[in-house]
């Protein structure tokens, strides 16, 4: 009946579709050629690579959480808040120990012990978030605005806003090993690379092979009509805010270890490089749209980016500015794209309608 | 055939990524005529209209207005042309009034800057007056059911001053008499000289209020007739071409033991009338049970509170003698209830999922391996079952949701209630918008799944279905069971009369016409 089929789409259109892989490679072309002219250095160095990667993976660990709360048509401003927080955690429990002063006795705990309290807290106040939200019907943006100055707030009362440095542990208290999580490797790949690789396979099952994963998106497309579909949507919001203060727990751990010192204000303007990496790689804020591999992809335009202008020496306001414009520019083709792809097959028609007059 | 062209379309071609909605089509409007248009789900009837409203732009092809080529309409020149539109798929704001929807964009000022809500209330009641609805101006849209929300975008192509009015399936989801409130106003536009555009799938509607006939299939043209040289006979054949499709077979069926039980519901809603005062009845093995009512009886609140949304809901549900435990959505979905909502584009779909996850979003507990793996085969097939059965036309099942037509997406809502494989069916308007052979295969599957032993629920404003399916039917009115019939009782006026009690305004419209 109809002679258009998939394979018609024209260049132009695969092109848009690919538009953020494109732009990675694009700007990855462009920093390989200007940084070796003007500096000298490799940009395509596999050492350069992996410093590159290494940041990808902060943001990208955190963007992923991001991206399944953006496709339920929420947004989780809290996650730079969680990240510091964890930090001075983690810092202190390693620094200071647990200090119960109706025994007048500290408790030092095993590293892998502070990990998971970490992560079941980074979990909780996502649940937090989760509860304001599906149960007390606060809106997303403002539910986590709240846990956002909360967390912060709490990371600076942990120290009284110091610093807690020196975190290798000791070996009289048993607990030493922190560094590792940041500066460990397995063959040559520092392991938050690993993790991210390992969080982004994980999340790709579960958001194509999982009822959980459809009934993520279902949420986002049209709440009422999932919970007529029997979807919990109350339960799988909380969860999917949870997942998102596991993920910034994990990067908060990542960064106090690399750093092996916790720091208040860490991750501060985090969560909007997440947002930007989830809405670069193609998440669309009205919910319902969006996948995590594109997110890791729209991690890896920013990390490029910065660490490209960095290498160039590109003063720090002006790397706002171009941050900015890259992703405006990025959303603007998205909008266009619908455009484009109703002219192309149109164009296509006349051509056919003409070549079968002929 | 003396009657002017007000306006003409030539040679309209509409394409769209994978489908060719519109292979050059003509089409007339004689002025202050009923200008019906035809045919099957996805025929491309909403496409031509969008085109002529200026929502969408054709591929090709010219129209004229009178004399004058209109070039790059948008919907904002149609509606300075006059030419207003009742879209399919409803299209008010839900987070405003009635009044608010209905002076949108043309909001009655009071002072530079400020909006007069007062006089604009009071336009809308005198509107809703003359539709012979009782909705406050003042009501959130997003409360209102789909009939009444049907009935607002009426009142809101009436608020504006146009010469051409489009009616996309405006009554899919009237009963009896609100359809023939509105065939009165058709009347009266008319004699205004209004030209109207009318598209049903209600066929005897349009030998009822039709002029001139269109008939469209497939995208093309098939022909365009005065009314009176045609009979019902000839639409049907004419829009399925040929072979008139599929026809409803009443099969027998056993009428077993009673499956589902309800006692005494009660649901309080926003206003101080309750929604549902006392809702009492059964149904048994293998029958189908019709419910039947006006605009605001609480038929679709019935049809809610049996699938566990009102949890504030009184009265006792029994499903095979058990109760059915705390309102809860899946899990009584999961022990075989299953609901196909009234409302397809707020209820029953997701827009940005595809067909085929719209058709398993319910059922995926059924198709998991080891409870979390979807299995690509199992679910593959269940789609494809369902395509078969219910005949989805749709590219692939790997499309978007929202380029099917209209009919068709109420297939796929329709689709996905069974394959939750139910026990207790409740349909609530679940031909709305689809056309005669469709309705057909549709009733023919709840035949065959009434002969397996499923109950069958069905809300329907449209009276010849219940004659046609079902065994039994009850009859609310404002929250109360007014009324029931078996086979042999059951007659088109005494289930208008039951469906009037408590009505006052209806009821006295009633007797106004008998006498
Ligand atoms: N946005 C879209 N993208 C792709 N295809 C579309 C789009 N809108 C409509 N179509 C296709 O165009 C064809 C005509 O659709 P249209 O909505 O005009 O049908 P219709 O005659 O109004 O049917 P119904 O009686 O079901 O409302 C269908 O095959 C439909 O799938
Ligand atoms: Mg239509």
């Amino acid at each position: 009946m109809s002679s258009l089929t998939k394979r018609d789409i024209s260049v132009g259109m695969v092109l848009l579709q690919l538009r953020t892989v494109i732009a990675l490679v694009l700007l990855t072309a462009v920093f390989t050629v200007l940084v070796q002219s003007s500096r000298g250095i490799n940009f395509l160095h596999p050492l350069n690579l992996i410093t590159i990667s290494k940041h990808v993976a902060i943001t990208g660990i955190m963007a992923i959480g991001m991206t399944f709360v953006i496709i339920t048509g929420g947004i989780d401003l809290s996650v730079g808040s969680i990240v510091g927080l964890v930090g001075m955690i983690a810092g202190g429990l390693i620094h200071e120990g647990l200090v119960l002063n109706i025994f007048g006795i500290t408790i030092y705990f095993h590293v892998w012990v502070i990990i998971l309290i970490c992560l079941v807290l980074g979990v909780l106040m996502g649940g937090v978030n989760g509860l304001l939200i599906t149960r007390l019907n606060v809106a997303p943006f403002i539910g986590t605005l709240g846990m956002m100055y909360i967390a912060r707030g709490f990371a600076n009362i942990r120290s009284g806003g110091a610093t807690f440095p020196n975190l290798q542990g000791k070996a009289e208290l048993g607990n030493q090993g922190f560094p590792i999580l940041g500066a460990g490797k397995i063959i040559g790949i520092p392991l938050s690379i690993w993790l991210m690789i390992l969080l982004l396979l994980v999340t790709l099952y579960v958001s194509r092979k999982t009822p959980l994963g459809r009934h993520i998106y279902a949420i986002g497309g049209n709440k009422r009509a999932a919970e007529l579909s029997g979807v919990q949507v109350k339960s799988i919001t909380t969860i999917v805010y949870m997942f998102s203060g596991f993920c910034s727990a994990l990067v908060g751990l990542i960064i106090a270890s690399q750093l092996v010192a916790a720091h208040p204000a860490t991750g501060e303007s985090y969560e909007m490089n997440a947002i930007a990496a989830a809405v670069l790689g193609g998440t669309s804020l009205a919910g319902g749209i969006g996948t995590v591999g594109g997110t890791i992809i729209g991690a890896f335009v920013i990390g490029v980016l910065s660490d490209g202008l960095v290498m160039l020496g590109v003063s720090e306001f002006w790397q706002n500015v171009i941050k900015g414009l890259v992703i405006l520019a990025a959303v603007i083709l998205d909008q266009t794209q619908q455009s484009m792809n109703a002219r192309s097959t149109e164009a296509k028609d006349k051509k056919s309608q003409k070549e079968s007059a002929a | 055939m003396d009657d002017s062209v007000i306006l003409r379309a030539e040679n309209i071609r509409k394409v769209y990524p994978g489908t060719v909605a519109l292979k050059g089509v003509d089409f007339n409007v004689y002025k202050g005529k009923v200008n019906v248009l035809v045919g099957e789900n996805g025929a491309g009837k909403s496409t031509l209209m969008k085109i002529l409203s200026g929502v969408e732009t054709p591929t090709s092809g010219r129209f004229f207005l009178g004399e004058e080529e209109l070039n790059h309409l948008t919907p904002k020149s149609a509606a300075e042309k006059g030419i207003g539109i009742i879209y399919q798929e409803l299209n008010l704001f839900p987070n405003m009034s009635v009044a608010e929807n209905i002076f949108t964009n043309r909001e009655i000022m009071k002072n530079p800057g400020w909006i007069d809500h007062k006089t604009q209330e009071e336009k809308t009641k005198v509107l809703l007056k003359r539709l012979e609805q009782d909705i406050d101006p003042k009501e959130m849209v997003r409360n209102l059911k789909v009939g009444q929300q049907q009935v607002v975008e009426i009142a809101k192509a009436l608020a504006e001053d146009v010469n051409i009015l489009i009616m996309d399936e405006p009554t899919s989801a009237l009963s009896k008499a609100e359809v023939d409130v509105l065939f009165k106003i058709i009347d009266e536009l008319k004699t205004a000289g209004v030209s109207i555009i009318y598209i049903s799938h209600r066929l005897e509607e349009l030998i009822q209020i039709g002029d001139y006939i269109t008939v469209l299939r497939d995208g093309s043209l098939i022909t365009e007739k005065p009314m009176e040289e045609v009979n019902l006979q000839w639409i049907v054949s004419s829009m399925v071409g040929g072979d008139s499709g599929k026809i409803f077979h009443s099969g027998d069926r056993n009428i077993g033991e009673i499956l589902l039980e309800v006692k005494n519901l009660g649901l309080r809603g926003a206003t101080e009338e309750p929604l549902l005062k006392d809702v009492s009845f059964s149904v048994r093995k293998g029958e189908v049970l019709g419910i039947y009512g006006l605009l605001g009886a609480g038929r679709s609140e019935t049809l809610e509170t049996i699938m566990g949304l009102h949890e504030d809901a009184a009265g006792e549900i029994l499903l095979d003698g058990e109760p059915l435990g705390p309102p809860h959505i899946r899990t009584r979905i999961r022990k075989g209830i299953a609901l196909v909502p009234e409302d397809r584009q707020r209820e029953g779909l997701v827009q940005t999922m595809s067909v085929s996850h719209n058709l398993t979003l319910a059922g995926l507990w059924r198709i998991v391996k080891k409870k979390f793996h979807i299995n690509r085969e199992n679910e593959s097939g269940s789609v494809e079952k369902m395509f078969k059965g219910m005949s989805i036309k749709a590219s692939t099942p790997f499309v978007s949701i929202t380029s099917l037509s209209g009919g068709n997406q109420q297939k796929v809502v329709f689709g996905k209630s069974l394959l939750t494989n139910p026990k207790v069916l409740l349909l609530d308007e679940p031909t709305r918008g689809v056309d005669v052979g469709a309705k057909g295969e549709i009733f023919n599957i709840m035949n065959d799944l009434a002969r397996d032993g499923l109950a069958i629920v069905l809300v329907t404003s449209e009276l010849k279905e219940i004659m046609a399916i079902c065994d039994r039917v009850i009859i609310l009115s404002k929250g109360n069971v007014t009324g029931e019939f078996d086979k042999d009782s059951m007659t088109e006026e005494a289930l208008v009369n039951a469906s009037a009690v408590g009505h006052m305004t209806t009821s006295q419209r009633m007797k106004g016409r008998v006498s």
